[in-house]
């Protein structure tokens, strides 16, 4: 009996990828365990093995196809004596664009990236416009904005140096040092054992020694191992030193749910370290953040956590060209102008905020969208003058509810702008639980936007 | 080179076609989750243990009943091999109500009491103390059980290891150290990692014997574990077991794999596979036919089909288990 050969998942969030190479033609015998196909995702190229026995039949989709959907079938495996042209034609949604260019985007991905920003009147001007007025800009995704702040870094400042858990040879668990160890050599890009307390302590050391290091968490999760160091030794230095030495490193990696890592492996860490003094904390929504906030990271002379998102990785932004553009820290963006509710935001929160912005403007209701962009300095002012001019307030994040940054930023208002609330400030979060591993309850488990609409209309009693 | 012809104790017929048994429901159990993965079935993290199914069906082989086991993330085999339920395994493994933790833990979380399996542990590491903690409840409460502690090459690094091999020594805590060394911790090699290489002999600095073993032979596996097990139940504390083993696949499913060769594990496939290995032993001696083991075959198809159906049809657990279990 023919089997259809399907496009496979290869990683948590991969909803599709490029046939990059056929190793087989239509006729060839192939064994379970032959490596049949070279499929690229986002991240990296990988071998497709073949699970059964049997003869190629046809082959769906041509080589060099992009953008071709996961369970789509590709292939058609036959069995001895069978005719390949009895076989059912494959479903007519299979993609086969072939030898698409590969710098042009599917239009899939782009239409699963939430509708960039509508163009920011600059009412206050740079830095509160999402881009500087005027700047000139290219589009990258936010793992390509990454990388390009460290190299752009590295190449300025010969002692700032990567160290992390497979940055070097690996190119990267993520891809974001991909090509850098091949740049700056492997005094400069360091792989380090699966050792996160130790390495963390050494590389505070290492900065009170002289040095400027970037420090990379597989993902933050495993920073846990490492916490000790982050707030006992880094944090707490410069003030128990009495102003004599502090800790010029910063500490970044992806922070939050990715998809379908279960509870170990998912957790927003934002409000824990943003409860730190002595600690920076940014957490960059867009490309032009990640780049613009990572520089002024790595130039820095406290500790930054520098909190990223493995699902915002590979988005694609306008970012500014050329090596001196930064992002200052304690300055929040406006995103979106709105007259009737403030929504703030920071991380992917911005994203799920900019969708129920959307939502709500069909149904009239105009929403003012801030991307915190750091949470310690957190920028009080652009907040509070917006709750001036909106007198609602609805905060959207992804960690836990309680003890939350909605949480502070609701007491904030409280205490600074009671006379201009026409209604409570209300807090979206994930959920007071675990990350569940199950699908469906997964979803329940995250902020999504329907929740921030469902808030704004509460607070605009509609 | 094939592998040395070593001389057997005498193993029985029906041990070898257990063993024989045991190793082929991991494979076939793996190759299922695998293309339950590529059909978007399973989602997230996914560590197959094709390869190295020899390390856990053996130290089985060594266990009475009462023994705990806790692992990694990499946990599939050692679940199968305790004799937990492969359509439990594998509705977890889809994210299912039927699923030993309800669909809630996934591939890398999942528990069963009964069988004294504590997990299923995603922080590298994490699963050595917790595991040393096991053996202490054992001995405060004065039974005999062991608790086997299996971690990676790379997890060997970890400093929690090294704390938690001071005071299961200076406590005489029955534990056995597993240590699956498959020479790689995602893409970096035990070389790339460490200049001590031999990873049993660092227990030396606190005092636990240890050694390195043929973790590709069923029977060599078992009777170090029968060594080790006999150390810890005579009271003498933990011991390190070094099995030197190699996963067959990648990482996880979203590994490109590109810091080994094809040819470095082909090599290993064709001249080491312990499965290959026992069906060896099995017909060369005279024990099973051909058509004995693909009976046996037969059998584990079955039943890897039955657990994959049942991961589709169970259903997905009710939206009122996300608020439950988060304390009792
Ligand atoms: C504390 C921590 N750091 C990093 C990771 C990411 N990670 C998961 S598995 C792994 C490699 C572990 O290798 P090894 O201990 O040899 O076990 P194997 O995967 O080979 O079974 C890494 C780095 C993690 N899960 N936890
Ligand atoms: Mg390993």
């Amino acid at each position: 009996m023919a089997t259809q050969v399907l496009m496979p998942a290869l990683s948590p969030t991969m909803e599709e990828g490029t046939l990059a190479r056929w190793l087989v033609k239509e006729g060839d015998t192939v064994k379970s365990g032959q490596v049949i196909a070279e499929i690229e995702t986002d991240k990296a190229t990988m071998e497709f093995e073949a699970v059964d026995e049997g003869i190629i039949g046809r082959l769906l989709v041509a080589e060099g196809a992009a953008g071709v959907k996961v369970n789509t079938p590709i292939a058609v495996l036959i069995e001895e004596g069978e005719d390949a042209s009895s076989v059912a034609d494959a479903p007519s949604s299979a993609p086969a664009t072939a030898k698409s260019e590969s710098d042009e985007r599917p239009a899939a991905a782009v239409a699963a990236v939430p509708a960039a920003p509508a163009p920011v009147q600059p009412a206050k001007g740079w830095p509160h416009a999402d881009l500087p007025e005027g700047a000139q800009t290219k589009t990258m995704t936010v793992r390509e904005a990454l990388r390009e702040a460290m190299a752009e870094e590295m190449r300025a400042a010969p002692n700032v140096f990567l160290m992390g858990e497979e940055v070097g040879e690996y190119q990267g668990a993520y891809k974001i040092s991909q090509g850098l160890l091949d740049e700056f050599g492997s005094k400069r890009v360091v792989d380090t054992p699966i050792t996160e307390h130790g390495f963390a302590g050494i590389a505070v050391g290492a900065s009170w020694g002289g040095l400027r290091p970037i420090v990379e968490f597989m993902t933050f999760n495993f920073a846990m191992q490492a916490i000790d160091h982050l707030i006992n030794s880094a944090a707490k230095t410069l003030y128990m030193s009495g102003g004599q030495m502090g800790s010029p490193i910063v500490f970044r990696g992806p922070n939050g749910a990715a998809a379908r890592v279960g509870a170990q492996h998912s957790q927003d860490y934002a409000a824990w370290y943003a409860a730190i003094p002595g600690l920076k904390v940014a957490m960059p929504w867009s490309a032009a953040d990640a780049k613009g906030l990572l520089k002024t990271a790595i130039r820095d002379n406290n500790p930054v956590i520098f909190l990223e998102n493995e699902i915002m990785y590979g988005r694609s932004f306008e970012v500014p060209v050329g090596d001196d553009f930064t992002i200052p820290f304690g300055k929040a963006s406006i995103v979106r102008e709105g007259r009737d509710v403030t929504l703030v935001s920071f991380g992917i929160g911005v994203s799920h905020a900019l969708a129920a912005a959307e939502e709500l403007a069909k149904e009239g209701i105009e929403a003012e969208v801030i991307n915190l962009r750091t949470l310690r300095p957190i920028d009080y002012d652009t907040v509070l003058a917006s709750v001036q001019k909106t007198n609602r307030c609805v905060t959207v994040e992804e960690g836990f509810p309680v003890g939350s940054i909605g949480d502070h930023l609701a007491s904030t208002i409280m205490q600074r702008a009671f006379d201009w609330l026409d209604a409570p400030v209300v807090t979206c979060t994930g959920k007071d639980v675990p990350m569940p591993y199950a699908a469906n309850l997964e979803k329940l488990a995250l902020i999504t936007p329907a929740e921030v609409v469902a808030a704004v209309k509460s607070v605009c009693y509609r | 080179m094939a592998r040395k012809p070593e001389p057997r104790p005498n193993v029985s017929k029906d041990e070898l076609l257990k063993y024989y048994r045991e190793m082929l429901l991991i494979r076939r159990f793996e190759e299922k989750a695998g293309q339950l993965y590529g059909m978007g079935l399973i989602g997230g993290f996914c560590h197959l243990y094709i390869g190295q199914e020899a390390v856990v069906v053996g130290l089985e082989a060594a266990a009475k009943e009462g023994d705990k086991r806790i692992t990694s993330y990499r946990d599939h085999g050692h679940m199968l091999a305790c004799g937990m339920e492969p359509k439990g395994v594998m509705a977890e493994l889809t994210g299912r109500i039927g699923g030993y933790s309800k669909g809630k833990g996934g591939s890398m979380h999942m528990f069963s009491r009964e069988k004294h399996f504590y997990g299923g542990h995603g922080i590298v590491g994490a699963q050595v103390p917790l595991g040393a903690g096991l053996a202490f409840a054992d001995r405060y409460l004065g039974n005999d059980n062991v608790t086997f502690t299996y971690f990676g090459d790379g997890a060997a690094n970890q400093g929690q290891v090294y704390e938690t091999y001071n005071m299961a020594e200076l406590w005489s805590l029955p534990v056995v150290f597993v240590i699956e060394n498959n020479q790689y911790a995602m893409g970096t090699s035990v070389k790339r990692s460490t200049k001590s290489t031999t990873l049993y002999e660092r227990g030396v600095a606190y005092g636990i014997p240890g050694e390195q073993v043929d973790g590709m032979d069923v029977l060599a596996v078992k009777a170090a574990g029968e060594k080790a097990v006999a150390h810890c139940r005579a009271g003498k504390g933990p011991y390190i077991l070094e099995m030197m083993t190699y996963r067959y696949r990648g990482h996880s499913m979203s590994d490109p794999a590109k810091y080994r060769t094809r040819e470095e594990v082909e090599k290993i496939r064709t001249e080491k596979d312990c499965i290959e290995h026992v069906r060896d032993l099995l017909t060369q001696g005279g024990l099973a036919s051909d058509e004995d083991l693909k009976a046996i075959d037969k059998e584990i198809k079955a039943l890897v089909n039955e657990a994959a159906e049942f991961s589709k049809e169970s259903p997905e657990p009710p939206v009122a288990e996300l608020w439950t279990d988060i304390t009792v």
